[in-house]
């Protein structure tokens, strides 16, 4: 979207060579590795993957809620420039919620089935402004609802009695209620029907302008991602392959799993002959692949690719053009910056 | 594409009784409730086809998948295979003619026992249907393997599921509704839980299986993409009834139900150019077991009017084999 590409480019969270380990029996699964990127002020910015490329566990570190014994091991997560990963926990919990919000791929399992809806929104507000009475904070729960178009007697309902496009809002507004700046979103329409996943689409789309909210979106589904992000990031047995604006990535995506992805997904408003395939499976992370890891998959492997690990960087090709430069990009802005982990568009062997 | 009809449903029903618990019994009486999880719906499906069933979640599609094969019995109606009707047929006889008429579920790990290898799994229909011996058997085996891209074949024979990945799994499960030689296939959201990529692969390989064994399928889905993009015609469901169907082009191009609108519409497109607008439709789909009178969407439609709640309104033919089941069109 045009609006938040003239917005100063000001980052709300700068993950910096993150690094997350899962310790197993056979050894260690690096499920984020040396992971980098920014989510800018009012952007919605699209994680996509597939199973097991690691984009889950890195939406549950933003808030530290990664699972022992999976640890973060290496890097930086700043929000605003204090770091998350060296913040103690009773930090985190004021963090959380107040200022970063998390919606679950389940709202079933993240709402408590034993109290009524008003006593979970009680229960947030209370967590973090202990000085604001019953009422007032019944009075604003009750706003949150009709902003998410459900009626706000519901408010007094038990989850069981709601549907499931009713509990998923609900959760939105559990999110939403300390007036958070980012919300990181993981398939947040997974167990949604598609009528109700588009109401959702347009709800989300809706209260990001409202609340000038940076949302971290996701997910495995391309078409979700096409509605509601502006830039995306592609992600590919724990590291980031491509970063781009949405438009770049769906029409003209640079890196061979970008293109494979995007185009081997059924598109209702076209006529496909056929899909592109992609061969093979993605690598064990317990001893992933030497070079880049999508090399025993590329279509267009060299022999440097099962060599040496392609950066994430500003595509050379790109860069001669003069047209989407670091310094030349869109409104001068570093949201429009297009980077690929791939040797077709870098120098080879330049380090 | 011939005419032939391979299947010909007619006024097919499912009910299922509704568990009541001790409370609801002593304040409800005896009265049995239901959920009409088919109510009443006729369609054929043509030799060689893909006729896709869409729909959202309960709209009653997978009960109509397993009808067909008779793995859970009708409440009414007729399932008329190669003019056999097979409600009426003996159990015996049912299991001889599932050698013909297989189905692929959406979870290929839970259709897998995990300790069978995968060559045992797939061959098991075959030992079922006493097929051959078992040298014969195995040969079969392997062979489908090599032509459904389990390879190398000899090696993954031998392996357990929990030794493959998923996308050989929905493979494997693909092998063994082949295996005996089947000609109907239904195929109930066979890619739903599989990976994009997977996706993709189990799609091109569900397409070459087609022509290469001549087969049918009935593709049950609720992507309205993928059903776009395989099948011949779709039928589109909603609280047990058909409320459209047609072939996919005309579906697609003059959708004409105004729940088929609803769907088109809300389907996200992976295109960033193309974003969708706003949504028409709200709510969701209501409750089966007491479900709205006349038309069961009237109460979601935008187009609602007084008599839509009167009656149900019949499938009517709005264009060459094009019918849709809605007051404005009769």
């Amino acid at each position: 979207m045009s609006e938040t590409m003239q917005q100063t480019a000001e980052p709300v969270l700068e993950i910096r060579n993150l690094s997350i380990d899962y310790p197993i029996s056979i050894g260690t699964v690096g499920a984020v590795e040396k992971v980098s990127f920014d989510l800018y002020k009012g952007e919605a910015l699209g994680l996509v993957g597939e199973s097991g490329c690691g984009k889950s566990t890195l939406g549950l570190s933003i808030l530290k809620l990664v699972r022992p014994p999976g640890k973060i091991t290496g890097g930086q997560i700043l929000y605003k420039g204090r770091d998350i990963v060296s913040m103690r926990d009773r930090q985190i919990l004021k963090l959380r919620g107040q200022n970063i919000a998390m919606a679950f791929q389940n709202p079933l399992t993240s709402l408590n089935p034993l109290f009524r809806i008003d006593r979970q929104f009680l229960e947030t507000i209370h967590q973090h402004e202990p000085g604001i009475n019953k009422s007032e904070a019944l009075k604003l729960a009750e706003a949150i609802l009709e902003e998410l178009g459900i009626e706000p007697s519901r408010l007094y309902e038990y989850p069981h009695q709601l549907s499931g496009g009713m509990r998923q809002r609900i959760m939105l507004g559990l999110g939403l209620i300390m007036n958070p700046d980012i919300i990181v979103a993981d398939e947040p329409t997974t167990s949604l029907d598609v009528i109700v996943e588009a109401g959702f689409i347009d709800l989300l789309n809706r209260l990001r302008g409202r609340y000038n909210l940076s949302i971290l979106l996701i997910t495995h589904n391309l078409g979700l991602v096409a509605e509601i992000a502006d830039r995306v990031a592609v992600m590919y047995a724990g590291k980031i392959v491509e970063i781009g604006g949405a438009d770049k990535i769906f029409h003209d995506p640079l890196h061979p799993y970008t293109y494979g992805l995007i185009n081997c997904v059924p598109n209702i408003r076209l006529d496909q002959e056929e899909l592109v395939t992609m061969p093979g499976n993605p690598p064990d992370l317990v001893n992933p692949p030497a070079g880049c890891r999508f090399s025993p998959r590329c279509p267009k492997v060299m022999d440097i690719c099962r060599v040496q690990e392609p950066e994430l960087k500003a595509p050379a090709a790109v860069q001669g053009t003069g047209q989407l430069s670091d310094q030349t990009s869109g409104a001068g802005s570093d949201t429009a910056r297009r980077v690929t982990a791939c040797w077709l568009y870098q120098v080879k062997g330049a380090e | 594409m011939s005419k032939e009809a391979l299947f010909s449903v007619r006024s097919l029903v499912k009910e299922f009784p509704v568990q009541k618990n001790l409370i609801d019994l002593l304040l409800a009486g005896r009265k049995r409730s239901v959920v009409h999880a088919v109510d009443d719906i006729s369609f054929d499906i043509y030799k060689g086809e893909v006729l896709g069933l869409a729909g959202e979640s309960g709209s009653g599609k997978s009960t109509t998948g397993r009808l067909l094969l008779r793995l859970i019995e009708p409440t009414d109606g007729i399932i008329e295979y190669r003019g056999r009707n097979l409600t009426a047929i003996s159990s015996r006889e049912m299991e001889t003619l599932r050698a013909k008429l297989q189905i692929v579920f959406q979870d290929p790990n839970s259709s897998l026992s995990p300790r069978m290898s995968i060559g045992r799994a797939i061959g098991h229909p075959l030992r079922i249907h006493r097929m051959g011996n078992s040298g014969q058997r195995k040969d079969r085996v392997l062979e489908l393997m090599e032509k459904i891209g389990l390879t190398p074949a000899d090696f993954l024979y031998r392996k357990y599921p929990h030794q493959v990945s998923g996308g050989q799994a929905q493979r494997i499960v693909l092998a063994r509704a082949l295996v005996t030689g089947p000609e109907f296939i239904v195929a109930d959201e066979p890619i739903a839980m599989a990976d994009v990529s997977v996706r993709a692969l189990i799609l091109e390989l569900m397409k070459q299986l087609k022509g290469e064994f001549d087969l049918t399928y009935l593709f049950i889905t609720h992507d309205l993409a993928t059903a776009k993009y395989l099948c011949d015609r779709i039928a589109i469901m909603y609280l047990g009834r058909i409320v459209e169907i047609g072939s996919r082009d005309e579906l697609f191009s003059r959708p004409h139900h105004p729940y088929t609108q609803a769907l088109l519409e809300a389907v996200p497109v992976p295109d960033p150019v193309q974003r969708r607008t706003e949504e028409m439709v709200h709510g969701e789909i209501p409750s089966a077991i007491n479900p709205p009178a006349g038309c069961h969407f009237h109460p979601r439609c935008p187009h609602a009017m007084p008599r839509c709640s009167e009656g149900r309104p019949p499938l009517t033919e709005i264009a060459p084999r094009h019918f849709s089941a809605c007051v404005l069109d009769s």
